[in-house]
């Protein structure tokens, strides 16, 4: 049972990472129709600057996080006016081509600031643990929990509540409506990016804290984010919370049951099945679990 | 009067080769190809013959996403695919790893393609019924499991860090990874490997254009630019998707055969997401849906790595400065990382300002100049 336990704390905790990541995802896609293949670059560069604000210049861990979360908001902003605005109206399978090629460009810069050594990324959690009855929970994945709620909760708040949250739902839900309103829906493409630059940034920070750290590698987590939105559906904020915490709990089941149960899938074994739990869902459902089915007419 | 150079009905206008000034330059350009192993140095040539494996892998993958307009991100699995089945064929069993030892290349080369055509074959299905973004991902999983399936099978691929031995080609009893002049003449290392690429390349191209000039090529055409309206035209549409898939992976496996056998060995984590998004950039960079625009476009990506050199002179001092903090900081991108950075680039530069790549550049000089000096 604590074994069981210790698992699904460490699933929720990556699970609520995934979430966040998955929210990047399908802020950009609500708003402009395109995937952001450069959600991983984003990430690692992100949580690039807390390493470089929290252990070189050696300031406190948070302020260098939200700095973090500045810059990665700023670069989305920079990435959405300077290379996607001019594909406006264009299809997004040219948009999703540029963020794919960022992404490349963007992670051999990242790579060759991290250099080739693991950061840490100066989080003050270090080992330490908490132990609840039994089971034992490193402080830095409670941290990651709050953390994620927390900006989750902003987030929503914003979407749901604000003026430029209503905005950014009306651009997303008929542009040329939203333009007729007055609303500038270019400058809310690049808040849907500010948001989800920033948001990488942070979730780059999480998975890095504790027992792990922030090297060439990381950007894989981001791209196991993207099961995370298929299983929710690309355009549903619902979907990607509880996709994010599902497949994150999976994962860490798969990775804590199956070494003992079936060792012939193989070491590492929870990092594929993600994928493979997306690939069944989506035979079942095609639009994911809240996805909106697209409407054909001839 | 006749009139020679009328088209006059469908099939001149079909025709692969239209005009005598085509037919001219498509032999000068034929020429040159085949004369390459006399003039060219070692190096060159054997970044060639990855051209010409990425060429056949590039043709595929326009196939489906350029034509059919499904865009894979799965590519690097099917070249696996292809890789692992040549190797297994032509390999001797040893004691880590299993092998048939059946050395001979017109053995194992269409093996490769029809296996993996059957791997595509099998994938199909999902596809069928997942659009656009959707199967985008669902490839990009398929990548994921197929490297973690590689890495762990290691029987047959070695296991990680070790690899195995590449596929040896014997055609007809040649080796042809041989060296030494032939007939008398003075040719770079490994030049009977290319000419084999060369005709391979150049007989799957055809294949390739008598295919999209087709009546399934039409089919692909009008299921991309508008899927609903192509079933109300009496497409099926699943059939047509399962054709694309098929096919383009029967070229990947073909390209991912040809691709390992220049190679001492092959290494699982070499087919990973990046090679994919490689392949992406050789056919935008190329010109999507253009068989030529692959060919260009795979040969331009296959030979960055010789400007590696030059490039890293300018981008390293750039990259000093941006890790200024570092105690490590000044040792230079590696080739790879060079590579990728080129690329990356490309690729933006040409979605951005050419989304036809060289081949939409082409066009556009050309019929500058075709009315020349009328401006139309």
């Amino acid at each position: 049972m604590t074994f069981f336990l210790q698992a699904l704390s460490s699933g929720l905790a990556l699970g609520t990472v995934y979430a966040l990541l998955a929210l990047g995802f399908v802020i950009i896609y609500r708003a402009t129709d395109v995937l952001s293949f450069s959600q991983p670059a984003l990430m690692v560069f992100g949580a690039y600057w807390t390493v470089y604000f929290a252990t070189v210049i050696g300031w406190n861990f948070w302020v260098a996080l939200v700095l973090a979360a500045v810059i990665g908001a700023a670069v989305g902003w920079l990435v959405e006016r300077v290379l996607l605005r001019p594909l406006v109206g264009r299809p997004p399978f040219s948009a999703v081509m540029v963020t794919i090629g960022l992404d490349i460009v963007l992670r051999v810069i990242t790579d060759d600031l991290l250099g080739i050594s693991q950061r840490t990324v100066g989080d003050p959690f270090g080992l330490q643990v908490v132990n609840w009855g039994g089971v034992t929970i490193p402080r830095s994945n409670i941290a990651t929990v709050l953390g994620a709620i927390l900006v989750i909760s902003l987030l929503l708040v914003f979407y749901r509540t604000t003026k430029f949250g209503l905005a950014m739902r009306a651009a997303a839900f008929d542009q040329e409506a939203a333009m007729a309103q007055g609303i500038p829906v270019g400058r809310m493409y690049g808040l849907a990016w500010a948001l989800a630059g920033s948001m990488a940034a942070i979730a780059g920070t999480f998975i890095s804290m504790g027992n792990s750290s922030l090297s060439r590698s990381t950007w894989v987590f981001a791209l196991r984010a993207l099961p995370v939105i298929v299983l929710g559906g690309l355009d549903s904020i619902r979907g990607a919370i509880v996709g994010g915490l599902l497949i994150g709990v999976i994962e860490r089941m798969v990775g804590a049951y199956q070494p003992g149960t079936a060792p012939w899938l193989g070491a590492g074994f929870e990092q594929v099945v993600p994928y493979i739990v997306m690939v069944i869902v989506l035979l079942v459902k095609p639009y994911g679990l809240f996805g909106t089915r697209e409407v054909t007419r001839v | 009067m006749a009139r020679p150079r009328m088209i006059g009905d469908h099939g001149q206008a079909m025709a692969l080769v239209r005009t005598p000034t085509k037919a001219f330059w498509l032999t000068a350009l034929l020429l040159v190809a085949f004369s390459a192993p006399i003039w060219m140095s070692n190096g060159l040539l054997f970044l060639l013959i990855a051209g010409l494996a990425y060429v056949v892998g590039a043709i595929g993958l326009n196939l489906v996403t350029g034509f059919a307009g499904q865009l894979s991100l799965g590519h690097a699995f099917f070249l696996a695919v292809g890789a692992y089945t040549a190797t297994f064929i032509s390999s001797e069993s040893t004691g880590t790893t299993v092998g048939l030892g059946i050395p001979e290349i017109l053995v194992w080369l269409p093996a490769a393609g029809i296996v993996a055509g059957l791997a595509g074959l099998l994938v199909g299905p999902i596809a069928t019924r997942l659009k656009g973004l959707y199967l985008a991902i669902v490839t990009l999983g398929l990548v994921f499991v197929g490297d973690h399936v590689l890495r762990e099978w290691s029987s047959l691929t070695g296991g990680v860090g070790f690899g195995r031995a590449a596929p040896d080609p014997t055609l007809l009893g040649i080796d042809l990874a041989r060296t030494g002049p032939i007939l008398g003449i003075e040719v770079a290392r490994s030049a009977l490997l290319y000419w084999f690429s060369l005709v391979v390349a150049i007989v799957l191209t055809i294949l390739a254009l008598n295919l999209v000039r087709s009546r399934i090529g039409r089919a692909f055409q009008a299921v991309r630019d508008r899927d609903v309206a192509a079933e109300v035209m009496g497409i099926d549409l699943t059939r047509t998707k399962l054709i694309a898939f098929t096919v383009s992976s029967a070229y990947a496996g073909l390209a991912g055969a040809m691709f390992a056998m220049r190679l001492e060995t092959i290494e699982a984590t070499q087919f990973n997401l990046l090679l994919s998004f490689l392949f992406i950039a050789m056919i935008l960079v190329g010109g999507i849906s253009s068989i030529p625009g692959a060919i260009v476009g795979a040969l331009l990506i296959a030979t960055l790595p010789s400007m590696a050199g030059p490039i890293s002179d300018v981008v390293t001092p750039i990259f000093d400065v941006l890790a200024f903090w570092r105690g490590d900081a000044g040792f230079p991108l590696d080739t790879f990382q060079l590579e990728q950075l080129l690329y990356g680039s490309l690729l933006i530069t040409f979605v951005l300002l050419e989304p036809r790549g060289l081949m939409g550049l082409w066009l556009r000089i050309r019929n500058y100049w075709r009315a020349f000096p009328f401006s139309y």
